[in-house]
């Protein structure tokens, strides 16, 4: 059977769990036999029966309870149950888990790591769909990681569960899921590298491609979107696109997008989240001050700013797909008109 | 503790949150400050019986439970002048104190569930470390807690919540905010809770220590109801209380002039003397220190 990326997160959660006899889990309906919403945690209260908390619903109190936790030497492994309720547990994250190492003069470390599914195209309608990280990004003392199907998302929290000293926040898009890990040498289409660092970034280009014209740059779901809309662009419009996926948000590392945008002199950047104030926006902010004199022209491509909908029409319209990647490829490189 | 020092602790306090105010006027101090002057007795009836792995987690008026703790004044001074030298080297200020295993953080209610993750902690790692967690009456307001309380009496997690029910929030007297009683909400959970109503540290420290003792044994949350009075304002010339209403519970609920009666005069004198000396030594210290580098923020 080839592994998923549900698979591989959940052998890590197992790993984790055999590895140091500190890590714990903490969920709502994450108990065998149903193993959480998502089966992320399947097996491991079976495997690990006192390791294995079954909370009540209370994100607040259970992402306290986990502060607490770390703050005494443990490492605690939360999962909210659908990334939209992470707005519960706000003030424990801003205002003590991701505070307490730098206001306590770095006499403590706290290594909490809350997991959550985020993202739509589902139909679950506009309180069980969002993508809601941007709310977080930037909060001093909290990392943003977010897995995709390149490399080893189990290996992305394992890595975080076993060695992080400061707080996670680890947003799992549910589309990823299911799909089946990239072949990371040996794709016919695809010349993928790694950065290899302990959150990489994957460039991902088209194999025996001229250098590319365009960067995009994204991370979680839309990477899959992206690589499809690079493909077409290759293949039906002679447009090489380098794309970069990113599997740390925060603190932003932002080198191997300045890199490829510094060459190819067009940027895109895509997110879920809506595009208002969003990760995109602060990419360009970003670039656009490290580029110095030389010019990159970019594009954001988001959700629009509404919420989301159940509708399945309307919720593919909201989200940027590989249409629309595509147009924006297009655009940008003057192959169409705007 | 004998006598006189669990009156040496209680004088100890009362003189630093003094200086704290007094100080304040001439821009010595910045920022804000939630002194502790009126309820001297419970931080000291609590804390002095504790063992010296216990964990203390506090709220923003936090310095008398430090000084009950054992923490050093001039490191206190210092951190709420924003000195180098302070607990946190200026990072925190008033509110957010660290120091062996005490804490303090300030904002309302969200220590609760932290302290409770602390318990529950040394509890899992078969520590027999008890935590105790102070939070006010207008906290109790803060829905964060009873997901708190719920998870601590059904994990038996060992801490002892101590609400210091001074009556009031800022200026909002608990009536306006507090629907049914107190001890109906940790009784709604099967959390006991023992309530006094004294500002006498003897009448409060075998309850604490009795209390903290079950809940060492016992492995089961317990709360500790103080209904006490705070002379001082909520920080600093904020008291819309009347003149009346707080010259009459100074003149009845002081636990230093409760306390102070039982020691000889002459032996008392000298020690008000001898912390007034420490107190004055640890501010000037404490004014002397330097200021943090910039370093801080070196990437
Ligand atoms: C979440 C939150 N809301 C409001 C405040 C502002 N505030 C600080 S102390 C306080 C009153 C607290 O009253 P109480 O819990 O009774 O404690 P006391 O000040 O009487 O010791 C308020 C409203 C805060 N720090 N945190
Ligand atoms: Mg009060």
């Amino acid at each position: 059977m080839t592994d998923t990326v549900l698979s591989s997160l959940n052998s890590a959660l197992h790993q984790a769990l055999s590895a140091n006899d500190k890590v714990y889990l903490l969920g709502e309906d994450i108990l065998d036999p149903y193993g959480g919403a998502f089966k992320v945690t399947r097996g491991c209260s079976t495997a690990f029966p006192n390791r294995v908390i079954a909370s009540p619903i209370s994100e607040a109190g259970m992402v306290g309870i986990a502060t607490g936790m770390a703050l005494r030497g443990l490492r605690p492994v939360v999962e909210i149950m659908f990334g939209d309720f992470v707005t519960l547990a706000a003030d424990q994250i801003i205002n003590h888990l991701s505070k307490f190492r730098w206001m306590y003069n770095d006499q403590v470390c706290v290594p909490v790591i809350i997991r959550t599914p985020m993202g739509g195209r589902r139909g679950y309608g506009p309180t069980h769909s969002q993508t809601l990280e941007k709310f977080f990004l930037g909060t001093p003392g909290l990392r943003i990681m977010a897995p995709t199907s390149f490399g080893d998302p189990g290996g992305l929290i394992f890595d975080a569960i076993i060695n992080t000293e400061d707080p996670v926040l680890f947003i799992e898009n549910k589309l990823l899921y299911p799909l089946p890990l990239k072949n990371m040498l040996g794709d016919p289409d695809f010349d993928i590298i790694s950065t290899m660092d302990e959150a990489p970034s994957y460039y991902v280009s088209i194999h025996g491609a001229p250098s590319a014209s365009i960067t995009l740059a994204t991370y979680g779901y839309m990477a899959e979107l992206a690589q499809k809309a690079m493909y077409r662009l290759a293949y039906e419009y002679e447009v090489f696109a380098e794309l970069i996926v990113l599997t740390q948000l925060a603190p932003f590392n932002l080198s191997s997008v300045l890199e490829s945008a510094s060459h190819t002199g067009r940027l895109i950047v895509m997110e879920e989240g809506n595009l208002t104030m969003g990760w995109g926006a602060e990419v360009i902010a970003r670039i656009a001050e490290a580029s110095g004199s030389k010019s990159i022209q970019a594009r954001r491509l988001a959700a629009k700013d509404y919420s989301v909908p159940a509708s399945s029409l309307l919720e593919t319209a909201l989200f940027p797909g590989e249409q629309d990647i595509i147009r924006a490829g297009l655009q940008l490189t003057g192959k169409q008109k705007e | 503790m004998d006598n006189i020092s669990v009156y040496r602790s209680l004088y100890q306090i009362r003189l630093f949150e003094e200086t704290v105010l007094d100080n304040f006027a001439r821009g010595v101090f910045s920022g804000t400050t939630h002194t502790y002057i009126g309820q001297e007795a419970n931080a000291v009836g609590v804390l002095c019986q504790l063992e010296e792995s216990d964990i203390v987690f506090s709220n923003h008026r936090c310095h008398g439970h430090f000084l009950a703790y054992g923490g050093d004044m001039r490191a206190l001074f210092a951190e709420l002048m924003g000195k180098a030298t302070g607990l946190c080297a200026g990072r925190g200020g008033s509110q957010h104190l660290h120091w062996k295993n005490f804490y303090s953080n300030g904002v309302q209610g969200g220590i609760v569930p932290v302290a409770t993750g602390m318990a529950f902690a040394e509890k899992l790692l078969n520590n027999s470390n008890v935590v105790i967690t102070f939070l006010g009456d207008g906290t109790l307001g803060e829905g964060i807690i009873y997901e708190a309380f719920n998870m601590a009496s059904l994990w038996h997690v060992p801490i002892l919540y101590v609400v210091e029910n001074n009556h009031i929030a800022q200026t909002t007297p608990v009536e306006m905010t507090l629907a049914g009683n107190i001890r109906g909400r940790f009784n709604a959970f099967g959390i006991t809770a023992t309530e006094l109503d004294t500002s006498d540290v003897l009448e409060i420290m075998p309850v604490a220590k009795s209390i903290t003792a079950d809940i060492r044994s016992q492995q089961k949350p317990q709360a500790l109801i103080l209904n006490t009075c705070r002379f001082s304002p909520h920080s600093k010339g904020d008291d819309t209380r009347s003149a009346e209403f707080l010259a009459e519970i100074k003149s009845t609920r002081d636990p230093i002039m409760i306390h102070g009666k039982r020691l000889p005069e002459e032996a008392r004198h000298k020690m008000e003397q001898e912390v007034t000396q420490e107190v004055e030594a640890a501010y000037h210290k404490a004014v002397n220190d330097p200021f943090p580098s910039l370093e801080a923020f070196e990437e």
